[in-house]
């Protein structure tokens, strides 16, 4: 679960983390009274669920009440595009309204869960405000790395190395070891998957400050978090992707035609990629589990077919657990209820298949059938140009 | 022959009373598998369908013997049952959860660091080896005793390859589900140097998928170390980046992890890739054919 710049830098604020003084406003008076509280010149920022806002002119300096006002009607209720958002863009729901400071170097600092070493890894480079996926590539030999044992956490010469390797002065570097384990602290203790400090600014009179806040949150983690959980932003993200998270089922949307239903996420992919070979581009990701119902099923078959951009479905299950006859009952209950639209291809194999397929057979619904699953995707590609040529020619 | 489990593993189920665990319990002992002991904390005493259950993993070891053990509890504890498993001295520990917090195996791979307890999982199907025993969730009656070892991120993808190869009458030795999480006990290059060293085994079918660097890592394992034919699928060759693909690790981040990278370095290691799931079998059989296993 991802989190708001603003919203990130509360939480680090509460484990000792350094960051402006700050607050999140959603209407004009909002931004104008925080910015009179905070005092000229302070930073009006798009608050929005991507990197890459500068550059795409959702951050403004500002430097009277007018500043603040233009700054906020302009970005209020617009859609940015960044290289992060795709071409559609995020529509500016809020801001964060921010004291300015004077930047003397900008620095980079990372946490993630590092899956080679199966521990978390604090990542630093001089080269703040650049991607570190571009430092990465370009100049490997600029990430300064420590492996955080769990029984430890972030030890104290290890935070010094970190903070002798980026050039910091002496009296620096006490600020700098505090504010690295404090990170490493909230780390952990908020079960993150994802802290990144880009950039991280030592200032003119030498504090070291977090500018930005990308925090993200380990969603199997998030029982014990009630508070972090209720920091959602629903407007971030796919309606389709929170319905079927209310029936557990695991969803992506994706830009192309064909709605996909699985079992099990390994097989999902290679249902898509299937669909891929076959001349097609799936719709969606969409995994009902293990252990799906027949309530499931149909909620999942709902989900596909509220996309418009859907011209043919294929369903892909091997029942294990999930049996085949539970299956074959949801689809039915579900293309009744909504109406089958588009046609539908169904590869079933695996535990009571042929009692799924006869009451597949015995629904009267047009449905196509396949052997296995390139066969199936490829007539599901197939039915679903069929079907848009046809919808060209009436 | 075959790999970590046989005939002869006694097996305990850590989380016995719960829905999954019942239903599994029965359907490996339907199977054939030993299943000797649960464990619920509180439910001590009591037994499930005959089987007797235990307080305590210690209690359940010291009573029946039990060298392997399953865990169906659930995410907020599943990290504790691996411990306390590992601190009863079981050597094989298959974890079958989903939902594990990854900073819960962060801890729990440091704690295993020097135990002679391996880990399978978290987030997999278990291991089968047909005919002989089977720990986990797999349909059963898919599997058919041979020579062909199996290890896989992915439940469903493993039974679709496992099905597939049994239909063309090739049988598996061991198949092991290692599981679909960032961080997990297992990894293909264990299993790979199982595989290579069982005599029961003369292949290996390798299914990975999007995220990490574990494929990359086993191409270059398989390079200077296996020399029995492995064939591979890696799922998610259409997955877009930076989103989770179901499995927690099923990820492209920051441009790292994609199937084409993965693929790119297991056919550099000499890998017969298998260009859709639906061929895996079918690409098997060509490779034993080829190496002269196959008639």
């Amino acid at each position: 679960m991802n989190i708001h710049e603003h919203q990130g830098k509360e939480v680090l604020r509460r484990y000792g983390v350094s960051v402006p003084r700050g607050t999140a406003c959603f209407t004009v008076d909002e931004a104008l009274a925080a910015a009179r509280e905070l005092g000229f010149p302070c930073v009006v920022k798009a608050q929005i669920h991507a990197g890459g806002r500068g550059k795409a002119g959702g951050v403004a300096l500002v430097r009277d009440e007018a500043g603040v006002r233009a700054a906020a009607e302009r970005l209020l209720g617009a859609t940015l595009v960044t290289h992060q958002t795709g071409p559609q863009g995020r529509v500016v729901r809020r801001l964060l309204v921010e004291e300015g400071c004077n930047i003397a170097r900008e620095l980079y600092l990372g946490l993630v869960v590092d899956r080679a070493t199966g521990r978390v890894t604090l990542m630093a480079s001089t080269e703040g405000g650049v991607e570190i996926e571009e430092v990465a590539a370009r100049t490997p030999e600029k990430i300064l790395r420590e492996t955080i044992d769990p029984v430890v956490g972030l030890a104290g010469f290890q935070a010094r190395r970190i903070a002798f390797g980026l050039g910091l002065t002496k009296d620096q570097v006490g600020k700098a070891v505090s504010f690295f384990q404090a990170l490493a602290r909230a780390f952990v203790e908020c079960d993150c998957s994802l802290a990144e400090i880009n950039p991280l600014v030592v200032t003119a009179s030498g504090d070291l400050l977090a500018l930005d806040a990308k925090i993200g949150f380990d969603d199997n983690a998030l029982f014990r978090h009630p508070d972090l959980r209720e920091l959602r932003d629903p407007n971030e993200q796919d309606p389709r992707e929170i319905e079927a998270a209310k029936y557990d089922l695991s969803y992506i949307a994706l830009e192309g035609d064909i709605g996909c239903m699985v079992n099990g996420a390994g097989l999902a992919m290679a249902t898509m990629d299937s669909v891929k070979a076959a001349g097609g581009e799936p719709a969606n990701f969409l995994d009902v589990g293990g252990g799906a119902d027949t309530e499931k099923v149909r909620a999942a078959f709902k989900i596909i077919l509220s996309d418009a951009a859907v011209r043919g479905i294929f369903i892909n299950i091997f029942g294990g657990i999930l049996r085949c006859d539970v299956l074959a009952e949801g689809v039915v209950q579900a293309a009744k209820e909504v109406g089958l639209s588009v046609p539908l291809v169904v590869r079933m194999e695996g535990t009571n298949v042929e009692k799924g397929k006869q009451i597949l057979a015995d629904s009267g619904l047009d449905i196509i059938t396949a052997g296995d699953m390139l066969e199936g995707a490829q007539k599901a590609v197939a039915a679903a140009q069929r079907r848009s040529s046809a919808g060209r020619s009436a | 022959m075959s790999v970590l489990v046989s005939k002869a593993t006694r097996v305990l189920t850590q989380g016995i009373t719960g829905a999954t665990g019942q239903l599994h319990t029965r359907l490996c002992r339907e199977y054939g598998s030993q299943m000797v002991a649960g464990v619920t904390p509180g439910r001590g005493g009591t037994d499930f369908e005959g089987i007797p259950i235990f307080d305590t993993v210690q209690q359940a070891v010291t009573r029946t013997g039990a060298d392997a053990s399953v865990i169906y509890v659930p995410p907020a504890g599943a990290a504790d049952a691996i411990l306390e498993a590992a601190d009863a001295g079981i050597p094989l520990v298959v974890c079958i959860t989903e939902g594990v917090p990854v900073l819960d195996m962060v801890r729990v791979k440091r704690a295993l660091e020097g135990r002679a307890t391996r880990l399978i999982g978290p987030n997999c199907p278990g291991v089968i080896t047909p005919g002989q025993c089977k720990i986990g969730i797999m349909p059963g009656y898919i599997h058919k005793p041979g020579r062909v070892g199996v290890v896989s991120r992915s439940g469903t993808l493993t039974y679709e390859a496992v099905y597939q190869l049994t239909q063309l009458g090739i049988g598996q030795s061991t198949c092991i589900g290692i599981g679909g999480d960032p961080i997990i006990g297992t990894g293909f290059i264990d299993a790979l140097r199982l595989f290579q060293d069982d005599d029961g085994t003369d292949a290996v079918i390798m299914i990975g998928e999007i995220g990490g660097t574990a494929e990359e890592e086993a191409a270059a394992f398989i390079r200077q170390h296996v020399t029995k034919p492995v064939v591979s699928f890696i799922a998610g060759q259409t997955a877009p980046k930076g989103k989770r693909m179901g499995h927690a690790g099923a990820i492209i981040a920051g441009g790292k992890g994609t199937a084409a990278e993965k693929m790119a370095a297991l056919e550099a290691a000499g890998v017969t890739l298998s260009a859709s799931p639906a061929r895996l079998g079918a690409t098997m059989q060509d490779v034993l054919r080829k190496a002269g296993k196959l008639s």
